[in-house]
């Protein structure tokens, strides 16, 4: 029976043969609906500010300078991390636990960086409670914060694997997606910082 | 007539290995189970706790509102204080009620109760699969859901009484605790519960998308799914986009309640003092909430229009008249979803332009709605009808869809509706076409799946008693609130005697309440059935109404991984039933195209290839 047809007789009949769906791994197709949750959040948020800015009564004030630093913090970890990536896909190890390990001290600066930022909001009297202008910047760098934080402990726990010689070429998975995770929230901060230099 | 299957390539069924049987304790089996089956039936179960619950609370206000003079000291055992000295109902617990009432059946009971259970439970079995993408996240999501409820059912039994804003939470009246008591700790283990809830449909939802797309079988493209995974596709997937937003409006609200910022606070004077908030706006709370409100409509409908359109093609033994624009209906239903929220909103002093563009794309979900109950109607004509319980309960389904569709029609006039806004004219609306239909295909669906659910058959003869008592209680409840929505009645109002124009409505609404009593007391018939039939039932064969579909090619009692063997390739679509030629009048999607040359149309001849040109091929041999 574990022959081609032909040279069999009659009994025989050929059905036919369906293909496999496309398929993703599934861990980092759900890590793409969960970053367009997040996404779904702050397009609330950005609307609500919009709309909120176009009904007037809206206090004026300056941003302050520390946000160009962070936010130039957070595009270098981008790069490191990028680094530690092309690093893992060729097997440079070593290169890969430096990289990883900026990354993550870049992106625990960027939250210490937030922080000053909120100081010097507060020198200038933009207060959480008070005009929603100022709230709505606190609001947008807390949230965003408070993903950069699971961010950094997801960096940790690949620091750990990279560590352990967990990952490598052949071993990526864990890297890939915490790369992905890393740059999305990249790209989301200079999306807030843009938007707020436009809007505020 | 016996078949082998040969297959000359490389095996690639790597997720064979993973089914084993699952001999778990007490605590893995049925508490902390990350079986598919088991957390669908978890969601079941808690859904019909919470219904029960909603529909009890329902028939308590029901009782003020119809029989106003009555003495309701009998109920002090159960609700002590909030029942007054007078032996009526408290004014601010009547609004609790309201608020609960909305709140449970819309979140706890019909989108959980619906979507977590039928997307749980058919997912994986009509796509063939082991299980979900994510055993572990499907987990929390229920616990998720279970922590959601706890607080929220905790809400109910606290001093200052539950939430009491409705179930929109509009500010100013939900954000201030001097507005009303319910907007004191109520309203936070409100919030708190719906932020957990979130959680639990965002796991839900990943899980449910991740697993029709990346999960499918052999030969299963989206062609094939069964609309039931259409339906629960599409709900994943507005819930992902919408839930969030509503994440987002409530994070803002619990700022304002308790941190002191001004988002949705501006000028308010409390006994003449004026409160520090400057500069919010409510009307942007709206804007948030109904970007997922009205969403929230699709999510609970959809899921039941999908379970319709399973239940009603296998037992009119017709194939699903217009496949192809069920699906595209849906997907368009889904879209309009998303850019018709401010029809809620049109006497809140909007933009009369904006309004009439609202109204027209408003209006527009007529369309794709229509084109449903036309596919329906004719799908059922001239079939050969089995009259089974699910099969009524879908027919029942598509009769609220009409009556209570057409009154849609009206509210999305921006002109009619400043008549109508926030009458009984639309609780009438909403409670025919979403929540009575919604609960209709959640019917449809436990008495249509309970066989592969538990094993056994539900009482048939019960079955039809609690439709006939239901449907027709239905509409002796909602019918009649038309009428008194014309007229102008406001919903959430305590009391009718205080107006002499609603007086005359006095005996309408005692038959309303009345009508509310038969209805609730006929579910009691199907609690008895449900629970009896688990344990009692008539044991039910592999596939008891001869379907299509994949799950019933499992065993009777599925177990963790649902088939014992190989998953089953699918070679058809799902409704290849009554076709001419076929020996029997229902062809699984498991059946190939060459084992029924007397069926195929000359296209799916076509089909059967000698080769493919991947030269994956296989061949069968008869074995006489």
């Amino acid at each position: 029976m574990n022959m081609k047809g032909e040279d069999m007789t009659g009994d025989l009949k050929l059905i036919e043969e369906p293909k496999r769906p496309m398929a993703m791994n599934p861990r980092k197709f759900a890590l793409w609906l969960f970053m367009i949750t997040v996404v779904m959040i702050f397009a609330a948020l950005t609307s609500a500010y919009i709309v909120r800015q176009g009904e007037g009564n809206w206090m004026l004030f300056k941003l302050p300078l520390e946000l160009w630093v962070t936010s130039g913090i957070i595009l270098l970890s981008s790069a490191t991390m990028h680094w530690g990536y092309l690093s893992a896909k060729k097997d440079e190890l070593e290169k890969v636990k430096i990289a990883i390990s900026l990354t993550t001290l870049l992106g625990v600066a960027f939250l210490v960086g937030q922080v000053y930022v909120w100081n010097a909001l507060v020198e200038q009297s933009v207060f959480f409670v008070g005009n929603p202008s100022g709230s709505f910047l606190y609001v947008l760098s807390g949230l965003h914060g408070l993903h950069l934080v699971s961010g950094v402990i997801f960096l940790i726990i690949v620091l750990i694997s990279t560590l352990k010689y967990k990952v490598h070429s052949k071993n990526l998975n864990q890297l890939q997606m915490c790369a992905t995770y890393w740059h999305f929230l990249d790209a989301l901060w200079i999306y807030l910082f843009v938007f707020l230099l436009v809007n505020h | 007539m016996a078949t082998a299957d040969i297959h000359i390539t490389e095996e690639t069924h790597h997720d064979d290995h993973e089914h084993h049987d699952d001999h778990g304790n007490f605590w893995t089996t049925y508490v902390f189970s990350t079986d598919h089956k088991m957390i669908a039936k978890q969601f079941l179960i808690t859904g019909i706790f919470w219904a029960l619950l909603g529909g009890i609370l329902s028939v308590i206000f029901r009782l003020q509102l119809g029989f106003p003079e009555m003495q309701l000291e009998w109920l002090r055992p159960i609700l002590g204080e909030w029942i007054t000295p007078e032996g009526k109902i408290d004014a601010e617990f009547y609004l609790a009620l309201v608020t609960m009432h909305g709140t449970i059946m819309v979140f706890f009971v019909l989108t959980a109760g619906l979507s977590g259970t039928f997307s749980n439970f058919l997912i994986p079995l009509q796509i063939g699969a082991r299980d979900m993408a994510s055993g572990f996240m499907n987990m929390l999501s229920y616990w998720f859901f279970f922590a959601s409820s706890v607080v929220m059912f905790i809400s109910l039994f606290i001093e200052t009484g539950p939430a009491s804003g409705g179930w929109v939470i509009y500010p100013p009246l939900s954000a201030l605790p001097q507005a009303v008591n319910g907007s004191g700790l109520g309203m936070t283990l409100w919030l708190s519960s719906m932020a957990l809830f979130i959680i639990s449909t965002l796991l839900g939802g990943i899980n449910y998308i991740t697993t029709v797309i990346n999960m499918r079988t052999k030969g299963m493209s989206f062609s094939k799914l069964p609309l039931t995974i259409w339906a629960f596709f599409l709900t994943a997937i507005i819930g992902l986009l919408s839930f969030p937003v509503l994440f987002a409006a409530a994070l803002l609200l619990i700022f304002d309640r308790s941190f002191g910022t001004s988002f949705y606070l501006s000028d308010i004077y409390i006994n003449g003092e004026a409160l520090p908030n400057q500069g919010g706006s409510p009307i942007l709370f709206q804007h948030l909430f109904w970007f997922l409100g009205h969403p929230e409509v699709y999510i609970v409908l959809l899921p039941a229009l999908g379970i319709t359109s399973e239940v009603i093609a296998t037992n009119a033994r017709k194939p699903i008249f217009g496949y192809k624009a069920m699906v595209g209906s849906m997907l368009f239903i889904a879209i309009l979803s998303f850019i018709v929220w401010a029809h809620h909103m049109f006497v809140t002093g909007m933009n009369p332009f904006l309004g009439s563009i609202f109204m027209l794309l408003t209006l527009i979900i007529a369309v794709p709605s229509a084109v449903k109950v036309f596919n329906y109607l004719t799908t059922l004509w001239r079939g050969n009808i089995r009259f089974t319980p699910g099969m009524l309960f879908s027919i029942g389904l598509v009769s609220f869809f009409i009556s209570g569709g057409l009154t849609g029609i009206f509210l999305g006039n921006s002109a009619i509706d400043i008549q109508l806004h926030d009458t009984y004219f639309v609780v009438a609306h909403f409670h025919l076409v979403m929540g009575s239909a919604s609960f209709f295909g959640l019917m449809a669906g436990v008495y249509h799946w309970f066989p592969k659910m538990f094993g056994r058959m539900m009482d048939a003869k019960l079955g039809y008693i609690h439709f006939w008592f239901t449907f027709v209680g239905v509409y002796m409840v909602f019918f009649p609130m038309h009428y008194i929505g014309i007229a102008g009645y406001p919903r959430r109002y305590y009391s009718f005697t205080n107006f002499d124009t609603f007086n005359t409505f006095s005996d309408l609404n005692m038959f309303v309440s009345i009508a509310a009593i038969i209805t609730l007391a006929a579910q009691f018939i199907f609690l008895f059935n449900f629970f009896y039939s688990i344990y009692r039932g008539r044991k039910a064969s592999a596939n008891p109404w001869r379907s299509t579909t994949l799950e019933w090619t499992t065993p009777v009692n599925p177990g963790h991984g649902n088939w014992p063997g190989e998953i089953p390739t699918v070679y058809r679509w799902p409704y290849d039933y009554s076709k001419p030629g076929a020996d029997e009048d229902f062809i699984p999607q498991t059946v190939p195209f060459s084992e029924t040359p007397g069926s195929n149309l000359p296209h799916e001849n076509e089909l059967i290839k000698l080769e493919t040109d991947n030269d994956e091929q296989v061949i069968v041999v008869d074995e006489k």
